[in-house]
């Protein structure tokens, strides 16, 4: 159809590319990578995220381009949580899914906080791969998730 | 306080954190580290066999210290040995460990794979799943070797519990996309469309991911997703919110699995069978009602969710652009948010809308939103959704908004963002010659662009507006009043003097007649820009002083006096030296009629494509705007074939050569709007009344009043070059009469006639300029042998004034057979 050379969804392949949590000072607690980078190319654009999200306010949205790519981020109390995706995907449910994750968060470390995912690193990676693989939303409901992470941690 | 389990306590990590964090200082901090690296190293290496417990402490305290921002040379051994551990907590540090500090060593890998390879036929799924999402999150070329066939066999083994279908699903979309020419289709690939069928949303969450991957890649063989897709999406759409306890979120049912669904949906055309395309409708007014319900809850989550699942639905309506119901609600929809009080909304109302503008059924919808999106462009305090306005402002442009559009945005321009300026010049030139009625408004405009913006209008724009005042006869006199009152600005941009520069140089004799813009007052006003100017600019002016010697012969003296001088002719630039060296003595030395030939009138230029719009598109790359400007095109050439069927092929065409410029060069319609008050004259119509049988074909066309030449522009009478002139001596060889030479000046006929070993002669001379010719002759030369049998007699020796055929000598021969 006409239409069909529009979407460009159709022509790329859309995924999450990271996925960053930073304080405000700069400091990286959770740097999560879907596609290849080197080392190098990783601090790069950490540096820039930090500097990208920073100096936004109220007034901005939640959604700023970029590089090739837009970041979708939303900040809670000291910490911004980034998703950067393609640019055609979906803002809001990128935007709620930030939000999602943050609440299994909170549930699971009871009123999370910077520190916890400070001292508890190893195991944000767990809730991470719970909710997100291979630059894709893996699972979406909160009580399943925190089911499988109680289930988990009593393991040995 | 930090929540630690009984199970791996780790107490010495987190004191081990806890020092780190109480470093005073960065040098503190290393010396800290690298004690404890000596530690955990000197335990690697001890006699004593580490036991689980520590060796996991030790790794984590490493994966730790490397995620700080320290290099990590060590430990990957150990980490792989904890693979094999039957402990979670140990394989989980050791799987973390590889997946964050890949290596390449071909021994570990073999190690790893190994232990992957236990972990995924355990039929644990604990274990399962760490080995799959280690796979999908190191991806490596190595591990798609191993398992690219094993994978998808468990994704749709009937045993496999669903979280390891989930894992599995995913895991095999990595390899996919990293490894695709191990990702063999087969027998799992119908059931893996089945997924999303099943009964856990979760698996069909993963499943959908893959899918759309897939059937990008091999549309047929995926295609009956589709139903499946519109089936599941209804059932979702429809459901009470008690339906999908776990998967409802703030009141929204499946939010990220209805917005996956729907973007699988456009991967596709809108389905063929009706009753598949009625529900997949149906569902689509359902969304759009859904969003003039009054909210289930006052949580910005329930309105995101809710939104995110209405802007995906609107993105697959305007990809299908096939329901105009549904393109117009759409349209009215978005309008509502581009007034709403969060930024968010306002933002992606006014890019979804962008797309909306150009399709055929809403574009008029759209319009009606115009005075709202100048609103915006005015107020919006993020620049980002400035920018969308003004995006949306160009997409909505057309015949019957032009004009309001291109002020706003000339007015936005004046203060926008240095970042976007190039292109928001770009875009109010392509829509000012675009949509120009009248073109001394196109020129405005460009010259204002040039004003507001002037470091930003490249060199494609200006060169546009010059090609266009050339082309049009009726906006050269405007264009040399508005450039020259422009010029008297007392700070202008370099590249209004490139533009008043040849403007006035070419038709500064149109306001030469009032005494404020005398020839002299105008060389004086460029010339006083002169030295502020960059070189090429100076050599454009040096350029326009020669041609304002040929036009006002009064400014001749000071002009030269300016040439004259060391500053020019010994200028230290060769190419403004030699300008002015030869401008200098070409004014000496040639006579006005040289002199008028050589500067003459620039010929209009002939058709091309804008490459502005190239270069536009260049700018934002093929892209989904740039999309924007083909779908432009395309229905300007719709309406340009009375909004006919656009066909495929176009669409197809444009989209792959996205950075081609558009197909439809008549965009300008210079042709059409081109001086041809005069008729293109054809080769043969100089002399078509001394040929009996008649030149070609439109002879009465081609020439004027008393049978002789027409008067066309030189340009659209080319000379031919010199192969030409061969191929006009070879058609003699079958051929008595016709034109043996031409050029600009000159055109040479024969006529001829032959009788057994007689032949009869005659050569023509059309004089094609309107000067006299003077001294004119001619002479025939022979070769060898044939001189002796040729007489030539000259029948008429008189010049005759221009546009005539001045003389024409006559020779006869005789030839021996």
């Amino acid at each position: 159809t006409r239409r069909s050379c529009m979407s460009a969804k159709c022509k790329k392949i859309l995924q999450i590319r990271f996925i960053l949590i930073q304080n405000r000072a700069g400091k990286t607690r959770l740097a999560k990578w879907y596609m290849q980078f080197d080392d190098d190319e990783k601090q790069k654009l950490i540096e820039e995220v930090h500097a990208v999200v920073t100096v936004r306010d109220a007034k901005h949205t939640n959604f700023v381009e970029f590089r090739n790519f837009k970041i979708i981020y939303r900040r809670y109390a000291g910490l911004y949580f980034c998703i950067c995706v393609d640019v055609t995907d979906n803002n809001l449910a990128y935007l709620e899914g930030i939000h999602n994750f943050v609440e299994v968060l909170n549930e699971y470390f009871h009123n999370v906080c910077e520190l916890d995912l400070v001292f508890n690193f190893y195991k944000v990676y767990t809730v991470v791969d719970e909710m997100f693989l291979a630059g894709e939303i893996r699972e979406t409901s909160q009580t399943k998730v925190l089911k499988q992470l109680l289930m988990l941690q009593s393991l040995e | 306080m930090p929540a630690v389990s009984k199970g791996d306590g780790m107490r010495g990590l987190a004191v081990f954190i806890s020092d780190i964090r109480n470093c005073k200082s960065k040098e503190a901090e290393i010396k800290r580290i690298n004690k404890e690296l000596a530690n955990i190293r000197s335990k690697f290496k001890g006699d004593k066999a580490l036991d689980g417990y520590s060796k996991k402490k030790y790794v984590c305290k490493l994966l730790f210290i490397f995620l700080l921002g320290h290099d990590i040379d060590f430990g990957h051994m150990e980490a792989v040995n904890l693979l094999s551990s039957n402990k979670y907590t140990e394989k989980q540090i050791g799987y973390l460990f590889i997946s964050v500090l890949v290596n390449s060593n071909s021994e570990l890998i073999r190690l790893i794979n190994n232990a992957i390879k236990n972990d995924l036929s355990s039929r644990n799924p604990t274990f399962m799943c760490l080995a799959l999402h280690c796979i999908a999150n190191v991806g490596s070329r190595e591990m798609a070797e191993a398992f690219a066939s094993e994978i998808p066999r468990i994704l749709v083994a009937g045993d496999t519990m669903d979280s390891v279908k989930q894992s599995a699903a995913l895991c095999l979309l990595r390899l996919y996309k990293t490894s695709p020419d191990l990702v063999l289709m087969g027998e799992w690939t119908s059931r893996v469309v089945h997924l999303l069928n099943d009964q856990h949303m979760g698996v069909v969450t993963a499943a959908i991911s893959l899918i759309t991957c897939l059937s990008q890649k091999n549309p047929d063989e995926f295609k009956t997703c589709v139903s499946l897709a519109v089936s599941r999406l209804s059932r979702i759409v429809s459901s009470a919110s008690t339906d999908l306890q776990d998967y409802t979120y703030y009141f929204v049912p499946a939010p990220w699995l209805s917005c996956k669904l729907l973007r699988l949906l456009q991967c596709y055309p809108p389905p063929e069978d009706g009753a598949v395309k009625g529900r997949l409708v149906e569902c689509l007014e359902t969304i759009l009602n859904k969003a003039q319900e009054p909210p289930k809850s006052k949580k910005v989550q329930h309105s995101n969710a809710k939104n995110a699942i209405l802007f995906e639905a609107i993105s697959l309506i305007i990809h299908y652009d096939s329901e105009p119901n549904l393109l117009v609600r759409a349209c009215n929809q978005l309008g509502q948010f581009l007034q709403h009080r969060e930024t968010n909304l306002r933002y992606l109302a006014l890019e979804s809308m962008c797309t909306l503008a150009s399709s055929e059924f809403s574009h008029e919808a759209v319009k009606t939103h115009i005075e709202t999106v100048i609103n915006a462009l005015k107020t919006e305090r993020d620049v980002s959704v400035r920018q969308r306005a003004a995006d949306l402002l160009y997409a909505m442009c057309d015949r019957s908004n032009a004009k309001q559009i291109v002020a706003e945005m000339l007015s936005y321009l004046e203060t926008a963002d240095y970042s976007i300026r190039e292109e928001m010049v770009l875009k109010v030139a392509i829509l000012a010659e675009k949509y120009a009625v009248d073109y001394s408004w196109y020129v405005d405009t460009i010259l204002n662009l040039i004003r507001i913006a002037g470091d930003y209008v490249s060199e494609e724009v200006w060169y546009r507006v010059i090609q266009i005042v050339i082309n049009r006869d009726d906006v050269q006199g405007y264009a040399a009043k508005t450039v020259f009152e422009a010029l008297q600005a007392p700070a202008c941009h370099e590249n209004m003097v490139k533009v008043g520069g040849y403007i006035l140089g070419e038709f500064g004799n149109l306001i030469a007649g009032d005494p404020r813009s005398s020839p002299l007052v105008q060389f004086n006003l460029l010339h006083s820009k002169f030295h502020l100017c960059s070189v090429p600019t100076r050599a454009l002016l040096l350029s326009a002083y020669i041609k304002f010697i040929n036009l006002f012969p009064e400014t001749k003296a000071t002009i030269q006096e300016v040439l004259r001088c060391d500053s020019q002719i010994r200028n230290s630039d060769v190419e403004l030296q030699q300008r002015a060296v030869e401008y200098l003595k070409l004014s000496s030395i040639a006579s006005t009629d040289v002199l008028a030939t050589v500067l003459e009138e620039m010929p209009p230029f002939p058709e091309r494509e804008s490459s502005i719009l190239a270069k536009l598109k260049k700018k934002k790359g093929p892209g989904a705007v740039s999309v924007t400007e083909l779908e432009d095109n395309k229905r300007e050439g719709g309406e340009l074939n009375g909004g006919g069927d656009r066909g495929p092929d176009t669409a197809a065409m444009a989209a792959s050569n996205a950075s081609t410029p558009s197909p439809s060069a008549d965009l300008l319609g210079i042709r059409s709007a081109a001086p041809v008050g005069a008729p293109p004259a054809s080769t043969g119509s100089l002399l078509v009344d001394v040929f009996s049988e008649a030149g070609p074909a439109a002879p009465s066309a081609a020439v004027n009043d008393d049978g002789f030449l027409s008067s066309a522009p030189p340009s659209e009478d080319p000379a031919p070059p010199l192969s030409e002139a061969d191929e006009l001596l070879n058609k003699f060889v079958c051929k008595n009469n016709g034109v043996l030479f031409e050029n600009q000046l000159l055109q040479i006929g024969i006529k001829s006639e032959y009788r057994q070993n007689l032949g009869r002669m005659y050569l023509f001379y059309g004089n094609k300029t309107s000067v006299q010719f003077a001294s004119f002759t001619t002479t025939v030369s022979c070769p060898g042998d044939l001189q002796s049998h040729i007489l030539f007699v000259p029948l008429c020796s008189e010049t005759k004034p221009s546009n005539r055929i001045t003389q024409w000598k006559a020779i006869t021969s005789s030839l021996s057979p």
